[in-house]
């Protein structure tokens, strides 16, 4: 296989990266060395393998639904929204979606 | 003093021949000398360091240290660190001071009361095998300054290797712990999956992911290992498991050991003078009473496609969080919030990330995910049965931890497929989930160190620490330290 131009555009865009005619052109050659790579595998017939997500054959652990963290005070709030780029009376700031 | 290990530190401190202020304080002054030539810390904060050395030193006078009370350590900017700028080595999180502690920064610093000396650099995201796509610029090997340390934890390695500090965390996806432990004459351990929590770890790929420890000995190894495994609530690919001491076998004999030697690592694409200090090895053991047997790891060579579809795949939905809203890099400028996220991660992430998120979204996207998706994972269930099948003849594995020595800086760097190529005989033990160390075995005619790695069946770390240790109480390619770093 062999990525094209408009693909490689489909999938930046799929990503929400923008990216530029040329880094568009160099990436696509980048890729479609890694996928050359990548095509060894499809060579082999795995039919029939149960598909592995995981390292352990292990089931989800559970836990309660139930608060571990009381803040009344909203300071932990506020410790956590200091490192966001634009917040406002406790709320996080981005451009306007509905109009 | 900077080259004694754990248990001689732990013994001056117990002893009172040295405190922990005095310790913390012969380090950063060797980081503020040597650091500028080596780029091996991102973030230093005296101050911190100082103030938990005197924490440690209270404890120690009250009675209440541990093993590792007091001692100093570098800490891979991959975990989050309550009032530590962490960064993962992207301009993403630049500015990122964490709220909160991740649990291996818990255990080694609140638990065990060791020293941080500040955030190691590294690949950025953790994507990487050399060092150089970091953000905060690439590390200089300390054994050869033109040439990589190895990635991702390529700061972390190169602070221990200069005795910037005693022993290091670093993380392990594909090999990021065991291939700069090689090339920069470490001994590292990455565990069994799920035997180190994850939480506060900045994920790359999910399923993979695993912190271990990076130092000089098998012996540092497994105190620090000791300090850093256990259950977390948190994390909940985290194990349910009794605490374990990992330095319980340390000693014991090697006679009768089973030795696997899987043929596929012995073959072509290892370099020369690689494969005679991993045979000379093989010697040393079998002068040690081990046995060889050859074992087949028949689909080996299917781990590195495998694993670059599998790990870009997760990563790319790991790092979709990266959106500029809640924390990290935005853009200044944008004109609606689509264009917010895509120039936010246009400008936050580096051409390495970016090339993986790429990857990731096309094998996960629609008519895509069987042909890549699903067989990748088929294939490394065929990976972790060879491994299962290889176990039933022998108790580890050994062979090459890396194809060749420390490469020099850039000359990987144009050429992705040669940079992933790197990493060929550590990928299927992340993929297996499985124990793997890197520990030193020789140098090349460059004076470069060289790695012979060791793979445990699962759970199996302290057997592993053991065959690790006896090796190295016969030989002394652990103790040689770079020249100029004095």
């Amino acid at each position: 296989m062999s990525l094209t131009l408009p693909e490689v555009k489909r999938i930046a865009h799929l990503a929400r990266i923008e990216i530029s005619e040329a880094e568009a052109e160099a990436s696509r050659d980048q890729l479609n060395g890694i996928f050359s790579l990548i095509e060894a595998m499809q060579a082999v017939d795995a039919a029939g393998v149960e598909p592995m997500a995981h390292a352990q054959d292990v089931c989800q652990r559970l836990r309660e639904d139930r608060v571990t963290h009381l803040d009344p005070q909203g300071s932990l709030r506020d410790q956590f929204q200091a490192v966001a780029p634009e917040t406002e009376a406790g709320l996080y700031l981005v451009p306007k979606v509905i109009e | 003093m900077i080259h004694a290990s754990l248990k001689e530190l732990a013994a001056a401190l117990a002893a009172k021949s040295i405190s922990s202020v005095e310790l913390t304080r012969l380090y950063l002054d060797r980081i503020a000398r040597l650091n500028p030539g080596l780029n091996a810390f991102i973030t230093v904060d005296e101050e911190k360091s100082l103030a938990a050395a005197r924490a440690a030193d209270a404890r120690i006078v009250a009675g209440q240290a541990g093993p590792l009370t007091g001692i100093p350590i570098a800490q891979k900017d991959i975990f989050c660190a309550a009032g530590w700028r962490t960064t993962c080595g992207s301009k993403m999180l630049e500015n990122f001071v964490s709220p909160y502690d991740a649990t291996v920064i818990v255990k080694l610093e609140q638990e065990a009361g060791m020293v941080s000396l500040g955030k190691v650099n590294m690949d950025e995201f953790a994507m990487g095998s050399s060092n150089e796509t970091s953000w905060f610029g690439p590390v200089q090997n300390p054994w050869d300054r033109t040439r990589v340390p190895g990635g991702s934890s390529g700061g972390s390695a190169a602070a221990v290797a200069a005795a910037l500090a005693p022993v290091a965390t670093g993380t392990d996806t594909g090999g990021s712990i065991r291939q700069p432990a090689a090339l920069c004459n470490l001994t590292g351990l990455k565990p069994t999956y799920g035997v180190v929590s994850r939480y506060g770890m900045i994920a790359f790929a999910s399923s993979l992911d695993q912190a271990g420890p990076m130092a000089r000995s098998a012996e540092d190894c497994a105190l620090m290992l000791s300090a850093m495994a256990g259950f977390d609530e948190k994390d909940s690919t985290s194990l349910e498991r009794p605490a374990e001491d990992y330095s319980r076998c340390l000693g014991q004999p090697l006679k009768g050991l089973k030795i696997g030697l899987p043929k596929e690592f012995f073959g072509e694409g290892c370099g020369a003078e690689v494969m005679a200090a991993v045979q000379a090895a093989i010697e040393e053991y079998q002068r040690l009473g081990a046995e060889m047997v050859e074992v087949s790891l028949p689909n080996s060579h299917l781990s590195v496609p495998a694993y670059y579809v599998i790990a870009p795949a997760e990563a790319s939905s790991n790092l979709s969080r990266f959106d500029g809203v809640r924390y990290g890099y935005r853009a200044p400028e944008y004109s609606d919030l689509n264009d917010m996220y895509a120039k936010t991660r246009a400008q936050g992430f580096g051409a390495e990330v970016k090339r993986r998120i790429l990857i990731g979204t096309y094998v996960l996207s629609h008519g895509y995910y069987d042909a890549y998706y699903l067989q990748a994972q088929r294939i490394r269930r065929l990976i972790a049965n060879d491994f299962v099948e290889a176990f039933k003849e022998c108790d580890v594995i050994l062979g090459p931890t890396s194809p060749s020595t420390a490469f020099r800086q850039g000359e990987k760097a144009a050429d992705p497929v040669q940079m992933y190529l790197s990493d060929i005989y550590t990928i299927a033990v992340n993929l297996a989930g499985l124990p793997g160390m890197s520990l030193p075995c020789g140098f090349d005619s460059q004076g470069l160190p060289i790695g012979m790695q060791l793979i445990g069946n699962y759970f199996d770390e302290a057997r592993l620490l053991n065959v690790a240790h006896g090796y190295q109480q016969a030989t002394d390619w652990h103790r040689r330290t770079p020249a100029g770093l004095e």
